[in-house]
């Protein structure tokens, strides 16, 4: 941990809990998780990360096997290598989960997110939108009047590129599912 | 027996457990007792009330009771009672509460049990489920509510389930680090029919620990040991948990290498107080030679221990110079705190073994003329006799108190526990422990209200012992309550109360951290504790002069039933050494520092 920083006006009182934290560098990763699809327990998960202070950037979560009754939980979250660390022994620790991954660093792996960007859009715009959601090989829903519709999967950072793109065509409102990754067979 | 609660007109027929259907189902309630049999479960502590009803109308009576029952006063009570029970006998402790304020009463004591590691099993009633989510009287989410201060917790919403999670409870409370887990029971659950299944017939359970360790790593630790100049052990409660083998391989191994050793105020007994390799408790409030040798060492030894802050001091300046290694049957324990060289994932007891079966069949070496040097040096921290106080002739300083109390009881078959604050280090700091389960303390969640409360749990579970809580006025009035329980129970528990009228170690710091600015840490109307006793059926005594205190002592000691010793002790006494909260092992006071913003420290 860094010195000791005394805020002003605050005093000597015990005050090792005022230290910020600069000695290390964060990263973000990307962690799948395999739980027994029970009651609870995705805020079994979501209760750990908020209970000592690690971020989600993202969750996705849905049964993945219909007979087992198994879910898996795909995370983004950023921290120091230490804090990486003791999310998956933390994770680990939860009775349901049965294994953890950490896709930044585990071996080869996939990841991708879904996105729909709904577009009101002015008619001179409207060859602009299609040419920029091409460019990003988005499908266009044929859906609603007086909107476009793209559905976009793709890396976070081509989703906000394409984003950044569409907003100035009109008014644009999108909603993500957030990063849904897999270790790929080594 | 006048314990006995008077007799019913019409006693009923007699409940009975196990099934008499025809077709082998039986009730939820029924199911849970069932289990806890199949479990040796002899003693459970609780409250009952509305949604855990069945159960209470399933408890065996009368001469085919083989579990007993105790009625706690509050289910704070219960839960610390259950982990007194568990500590002293390696066994789970088992609660039944009821929805609603019952699991909300109980959430100190599950997160007290997580914190220090305690094997509880609360059974809870909730609502019926078709009620759950409607805010029905006495509902609350326990599940949801309890999910960060239980190891694991479940809603169980099918009489055919019960068993199943109950065994899996046992299993997971108890292995791997122990911990409290919770089993909500909706009232309609318990009252319908459903199959009971006997431990033996369920499959392996999916959770298991690591429990033994990496081969190539205990070798690494036992080449370690084999140059290590400055080496030292430093344990906690883990050694007790993994059981009495772990003491055992831990006292062959430290008596074999010669290493000085020191632990946490939660390990203390695993390794004698009276072996000559003891250095004392380390920590904030820890011995001179401890906490140096600590700073000091060049290969640390940590078993069954956590790296909790009034261990480290300072993270930035902790042990600078040292190779650590740590044995730990938690992976989240391991690198949380400090960054270790070496990580050993299993249990103490199996690592410890393989530990010293390695480093003897490497020629059982240590660097000798190193060791020695090692040990002057620690000799003259340890001259500095940091624990020393000024004697008074005219008041009872608390450490006198604590050494003539050590000195009475030291021979008895006797287990202590404590409250939290200033009392609670003195009492590590002076009583001595031989053995493991003799100690117990709220060392991680610091839970005031603790020690009372454990003491009966301890006492029920070995009712022949001397058990002793050491308290001071202010935590020892958080679950007063208790003396109801204690006369009901026959439990001649001791109460020894330091009694300096403050908030002791609130007092301390804002004396030593706040500039005297002694906010709200003083309490103008104390109870008179011998009257007190009195209206509860127990004894009281009340001592304020040095030299009448043996006396009291044995007074306590001779008296069959509980007694309350109200020790009138200085009011304004610190307890030190204190390496203040934040600061490294060699900044430690002796003393108040001089008045001025700099706390002057004794730096080495």
């Amino acid at each position: 941990m860094s010195e000791m920083i005394l805020k002003k006006g605050s005093s000597r009182k015990s005050a090792y809990d005022l230290r910020k934290d600069q000695s290390y560098k964060e990263a973000t990763h990307t962690f799948s998780i395999l739980v027994d699809n029970e009651a609870g327990v995705l805020a079994r998960i979501v209760d750990l990360f908020a209970g000592r202070g690690f971020n989600i950037e993202s969750l996705t979560v849905t049964e993945v096997d219909h007979t087992g009754h198994r879910s898996r939980i795909t995370i983004v979250s950023t921290g120091g290598d230490d804090v990486i660390q003791q999310i998956r022994a933390q994770v680990q620790n939860v009775i349901p989960v049965h294994e953890i991954f950490d896709l930044t660093t585990d071996g080869p792996s996939v990841a991708r997110e879904l996105a729909l960007h709904v577009l009101k859009v002015r008619e001179a715009n409207i060859e602009a939108a299609r040419a920029a959601a091409q460019a990003f090989q988005s499908k266009e829903l044929g859906v609603g009047a007086g909107c476009l519709v793209f559905e976009q999967s793709g890396t976070p950072h081509e989703i906000d590129e394409l984003f950044d793109r569409l907003r100035p065509l009109g008014e644009l409102e999108v909603a993500r599912t957030g990063v849904v990754g897999l270790k790929l067979p080594q | 027996m006048s314990n006995q609660p008077p007799a019913p007109s019409d006693p009923g027929p007699a409940a009975t457990t196990g099934s008499n259907r025809l077709d082998g189902l039986m009730t939820g309630a029924e199911i849970v007792i069932q289990a806890l049999k199949d479990h040796d479960v002899s003693v459970v502590f609780g409250y009952p009330g509305g949604a855990i009803l069945p159960i209470y109308d399933s408890l065996p009576k009368g001469a085919s009771n083989l579990i007993h029952h105790v009625l706690v006063r509050h289910e704070q009570g219960a839960l610390h009672a259950a982990e007194g029970y568990a500590r002293a006998t390696g066994k789970p402790g088992v609660v039944f509460v009821t929805s609603g304020p019952g699991v909300t009463n109980s959430v100190t004591g599950l997160a007290d049990a997580k914190m220090d590691s305690v094997p509880v099993i609360v059974i809870s009633g909730q609502v019926p489920t078709f009620m759950i989510g409607t805010d029905a009287f006495q509902e609350a989410d326990s599940v949801g509510i309890t999910r960060s201060c239980t190891k694991h917790n479940w809603l169980v919403q099918d009489t055919n389930e019960i068993a199943e999670v109950i065994h899996s409870a046992f299993h997971i409370a108890t292995s791997g680090r122990p911990g409290p887990v919770l089993i909500d029971l909706p009232k309609d659950v318990q009252i319908a029919l459903g199959k009971y299944e006997p431990p033996s017939k369920l499959h392996r359970q999916r959770y298991q620990p690591v429990m033994t360790p990496d081969t190539d790593n205990v070798e690494t630790l036992a080449e370690w040991m084999e140059t290590a100049e400055r080496p030292i052990f430093y344990t906690g409660g883990g050694v007790i948990n993994s059981g009495e083998a772990a003491s055992a391989r831990l006292r062959e191994l430290v008596d074999a290498t010669g290493f000085p050793i020191t632990s946490t105020v939660m390990g203390l007994g695993s390794y004698p107080a009276s072996g000559k390799h003891w250095l004392s408790m380390l920590g904030m409030h820890g011995s001179y030679e401890a906490n140096l040798a600590m700073h000091g060492c060049d290969l640390m030894i940590n078993v069954g221990a956590r790296f909790d802050d009034r261990i480290t001091g300072r993270i930035a300046d902790f042990s600078p110079n040292s190779r650590k290694a740590h044995i730990d049957i938690d992976p989240a324990s391991i690198n949380k705190v400090i960054k270790v060289e070496l990580g050993i994932l299993g249990d103490a007891a199996i690592s410890l073994e393989m530990l010293l079966e390695a480093w003897k069949r490497r020629g059982g070496r240590t660097n000798r003329p190193a060791l020695r040097r090692w040990w002057q040096q620690i000799d003259e921290w340890r001259a500095k006799d940091c624990f020393r106080y000024r004697a008074n002739a005219e008041e009872i300083k608390p450490q006198y108190a604590l050494e003539r109390l050590q000195a009475l009881t030291k021979d008895l078959d006797r287990f202590v526990t404590t409250e939290v604050g200033q009392h609670q280090m003195w009492a590590a700091q002076f009583l001595h422990f031989e053995e493991p389960r003799r100690w117990q303390t709220s060392g991680g969640l610091g839970t005031m209200g603790y020690g009372f409360p454990s003491s009966l749990g301890i006492q029920l579970a070995h009712p022949g012992s001397l058990v002793i809580n050491i308290a001071g006025e202010a935590s020892w009035l958080m679950n007063m309550q208790e003396m109801s329980t204690a006369v009901q129970e026959n439990a001649p528990v001791k109460q020894f109360i330091l009694n300096n009228g403050y908030l002791g170690m609130v007092r301390q710091w804002q004396g030593l951290l706040h500039e005297g600015n002694y906010s709200q840490s003083w309490c103008s109307s104390l109870p008179d504790f011998v009257q007190l006793a009195r209206a509860f059926g127990w004894k009281g005594i009340t001592v304020s002069q040095p030299d009448k205190l043996d006396d009291a002592i044995r007074d306590m000691l001779s008296y069959e039933g509980p007694v309350i010793l109200d020790c009138r002790v200085t009011k304004e006494e610190n307890c030190f050494p204190m390496i203040p909260a934040g600061k490294p092992h060699n900044e430690m006071w002796f003393e108040p520092p001089a008045s001025g913003d700099e706390p002057q420290s004794v730096t080495v």
